[in-house]
């Protein structure tokens, strides 16, 4: 396999992992960890793309990187502020029993 | 010769790792966590002594291997690691007094359930030190710098179901944090003024004559030089991490956590990170000095605040009643002396204060450690007492390490460094302020150290704990002795007789002179040194306080002044009165504006809303709405059909899309097959 497939397979088994923990988990906290190991197999293909790929502009791939690492960064502040309201309201982060927006 | 500068990076490596496989290692894994930091910390040892020996053939040499990390347009950011004698002897030094700190840890630490996690924090501490000290790039030294900030919130906060505990790990976090965001914007400064963080550069790092010379036209409007700008945010950072004066109160309280974490705090790991710093960047915090037209030197204010520092910990110390936070207020006026002596232009006497102080520092931490773990956590000095009978080698090397920081002549490594920073400061043509403070500190360490060793050691036990106290087992005293060996043997580094450590450290030859020149201040500071033990000896040592609850003699002779230094001069107080309350009035502001203000301009539009609203109802009603009725109700039914798919659970949905996804993949890939 050529380092991009590499770095492909890689990102893809992360992504994979997320995908089961955002999915699997009830605790909203590792549910959170599962959203962002997807987030960071998203930035590794960017990475991968950028580094293996036919053109290597300087700075493509490390500011989509940069931003998205701190789109990231405040998705995860918002996400935390979610679940500390989570917890005021049912004393628990427990995401299954956070359904009372159901129709 | 360049093999050991491209394996400089496993010195930080190798305690880094550790602390990772500590991390993964469950907590029944005692024995693997720690056997594993253990012999990291000893791989460390063996390169960093390796690296040493390579540095001392060429001490004038700044050999570095930078690489380029990432650009950014038309930048570039790189990092590096460089090997001088600077770097190799703090490597030797950090990963030595780290090692013994590490095996007294096995005898501390055995009854704590949380031993695994304790050692992975602790190697990522000893990384994160050596990262700051190999570091050939600012970014890089920032980068180990936070890390140090990071393991230190979380080894002092160890026992976080204490809540003083929880608070002074946040308290070390902030109070540095603020520190370190003048280091930040001195960096990006400096990174804006010349292109480059990399120390050396062959030519064109920041430390190297040709960008110096270049910072050295830049001036601001109000006269200030830009480089004496950029020292003095640095040298905020270093402020914070080397407590010294505003920002000196995170270190007593950093007490809260385990013995071993205060020893390894104090002396080879965060609080020597500002002194190294400001020694590191020496040319570049000094360069100003040739800048006639400037106002103000940045290696003044150093000097000033280091003299302040040394006075106000030492002055502090000598009220304290914490066995730990006597220690703790030493440490601080120690800093001080150091911040002192780069102030003052000797940056080699403050890295050879800092290396002693290391091991004398260290040493009395942890027999201090080793008192408390006798005495069942007991470590109020009042309830302490006559040990010296029961731990006679914790009562030996204490002893030691006392006569080493108070600087007991000739024999004692204290003796040797300190002399050389009040030297230093006395040839200081600036002021003589600093000399004067420092002098007075010289006497106050005397007495407080005095005091500490007499009220622990000497006379009878004065509470069930201390009665029965025994000596504690070999894993916990030999360190000490090692230490106790240290604090004495690296006094003759650098005496003035044989200034070794001095030429190493600078690559020229220092001429040795004799004791004789100089020797008039050498005399004062010996009278002092005696000042102070016998005002000790003759306050607490001749009649030993008989039980817990009696008066101490000084409290007794002046009781205002006692209590105003024991309340550690009301700063805390001072701190919560001002800035604390100015942040709590900027929230009760904010708050107003968001509630009245804004709230009010919403309440007003919403209020607006309310009102167009009611005559569309009014329309609505009587006109429209006849013939929607029927209509509505079958659309309502639909919807309520289609809610039942709102199941309110965020990962149905998320399964949804998931399945979604994985089918249009499919599809894609299947139409693209055919």
């Amino acid at each position: 396999m050529s380092h991009l497939q590499l770095c492909l397979a890689f990102s893809s088994v992360l992504f994979a992992v997320g995908l089961t923990g955002a999915l699997a988990r009830s605790n909203s906290i590792l549910v959170l960890l599962g959203l962002e190991l997807m987030l960071t197999a998203a930035i590794m293909n960017f990475i991968a793309f950028w580094r293996f790929g036919p053109s290597h502009a300087p700075a493509t791939g490390v500011i989509f990187a940069v931003f998205a690492i701190a789109v990231a960064a405040a998705e995860t502040a918002v996400g935390l502020a979610l679940v500390i309201s989570v917890y005021r309201h049912q004393r628990n982060i427990r995401l299954p029993e956070a359904n009372r927006l159901r129709g | 010769m360049n093999a050991m500068v491209d394996a400089l990076w496993l010195i930080p490596a190798l305690p880094l790792l550790a602390a990772g496989m500590g991390a993964l290692t469950p907590r029944r894994g005692r024995r693997f966590a720690a056997g594993v930091a253990i012999a990291a910390m000893a791989g460390a040892l063996v390169l960093s002594c390796l690296a040493l020996r390579s540095a001392l053939a060429a001490p004038s040499a700044h050999l570095f291997h930078n690489f380029r990390w990432f650009d950014l347009g038309n930048g570039v950011v790189e990092l590096g690691w460089l090997l001088d004698p600077l770097s190799a002897l703090m490597c030797v030094m950090v990963s030595l007094v780290g090692l013994l700190i590490f095996i007294f840890s096995l005898g501390y630490m055995e009854a704590d359930e949380n031993f695994a996690r304790f050692f992975c924090f602790m190697s990522l501490f000893a990384a994160a030190m050596l990262g700051v000290v190999v570091a050939n790039s600012l970014l890089l030294l920032f980068i180990s710098w936070e890390l140090v900030g990071l393991a230190s919130y979380l080894l002092i906060g160890f026992w976080f179901h204490k809540p003083e505990a929880a608070a002074a790990a946040k308290k070390a976090f902030i109070t540095t944090r603020i520190g370190d965001i003048g280091f930040l914007l001195g960096l990006v400064w400096l990174y804006d003024a010349t292109g480059s963080l990399l120390l050396y550069d062959g030519g064109s790092g920041v430390l190297e004559a040709g960008v110096l010379g270049n910072l050295g036209t830049l001036t601001l409007a109000s006269g200030l030089a830009v480089s004496t700008a950029i020292s003095l945010l640095i040298f905020c950072g270093a402020a914070g991490k080397s407590g010294q004066f505003p920002l000196h109160v995170w270190l007593p309280d950093a007490m809260e956590g385990p013995t071993p974490v205060s020893a390894l705090i104090h002396a080879a790991t965060m609080v020597a990170a500002g002194v190294f710093l400001i020694a590191r960047v020496f040319p570049l915090v000094s360069y100003d000095q040739v800048l006639t037209a400037d106002p103000v030197h940045a290696l003044t204010v150093v000097a000033f605040i280091g003299a302040i520092t040394a006075l106000l910990g030492a002055a502090i110390a000598v009220a304290q009643s914490d066995l730990k936070r006597v220690l703790a207020f030493s440490t601080i006026s120690q800093l001080g002396y150091m911040m002192l002596a780069l102030g003052v232009g000797s940056w080699v006497a403050a890295i050879f204060h800092l290396l002693t102080h290391a091991f004398f520092k260290a040493l009395l931490f942890l027999a201090a450690g080793s008192v408390i773990h006798a005495a069942h956590h007991e470590q109020d000095i009042r309830r302490l007492g006559g040990l010296g009978r029961q731990m006679r080698t914790t009562y030996a090397t204490f002893a030691v390490g006392m006569m080493a920081l108070a600087g007991v002549p000739f024999l004692f490594s204290g003796f040797w460094s300190k002399e050389a920073i009040l030297h230093a400061a006395s040839e200081w043509g600036v002021s003589r302020l600093p000399l004067y403070a420092g002098l007075a500190a010289v006497v106050l360490t005397a007495f407080y150290m005095t005091r500490l060793l007499c009220e622990v050691f000497w006379g009878s036990p004065r509470s069930p704990e201390a009665a029965q106290a025994h000596e504690n087992r070999g894993v916990i005293t030999v360190p000490l002795v090692i230490l106790a060996i240290g604090s004495v043997a690296l006094g003759f580094l650098g005496t003035p007789a044989w200034p070794w450590l001095q030429s190493k450290l600078t690559g020229e030859a220092v001429p040795p002179h004799s004791l004789l020149e100089g020797g008039g201040l050498m005399m004062l500071s010996i009278v002092l040194v005696a000042t102070g033990i016998g005002a000790g000896w003759a306050l607490y040592g001749r009649r030993v306080r008989a039980s817990a609850d009696a008066a101490d003699p000084f409290a007794a002779a002046a009781p205002g002044l006692f209590s105003f230094l024991g309340a550690r001069m009301k700063l805390d107080e001072l701190y919560a009165a001002t800035l604390g309350r100015m942040n709590t009035f900027g929230a009760a502001f904010s708050d107003f504006l968001d509630r009245w203000v804004w709230g009010g301009a919403v309440g007003f539009l919403a209020l607006l809303g309310e009102f167009t609203g009611s005559v569309n109802t009014e329309v609505d009603e009587s006109g429209l709405n006849a013939g929607f009725n029927s209509f509505s109700e079958r659309i309502r039914r639909l919807g309520r059909a289609y809610s039942g798919a709102q199941s309110g659970e965020a990962q149905g949905y998320l399964r949804t899309v998931a399945i979604a996804f994985v089918v249009l993949a499919l599809l894609v890939l299947l139409g693209g097959s055919r």
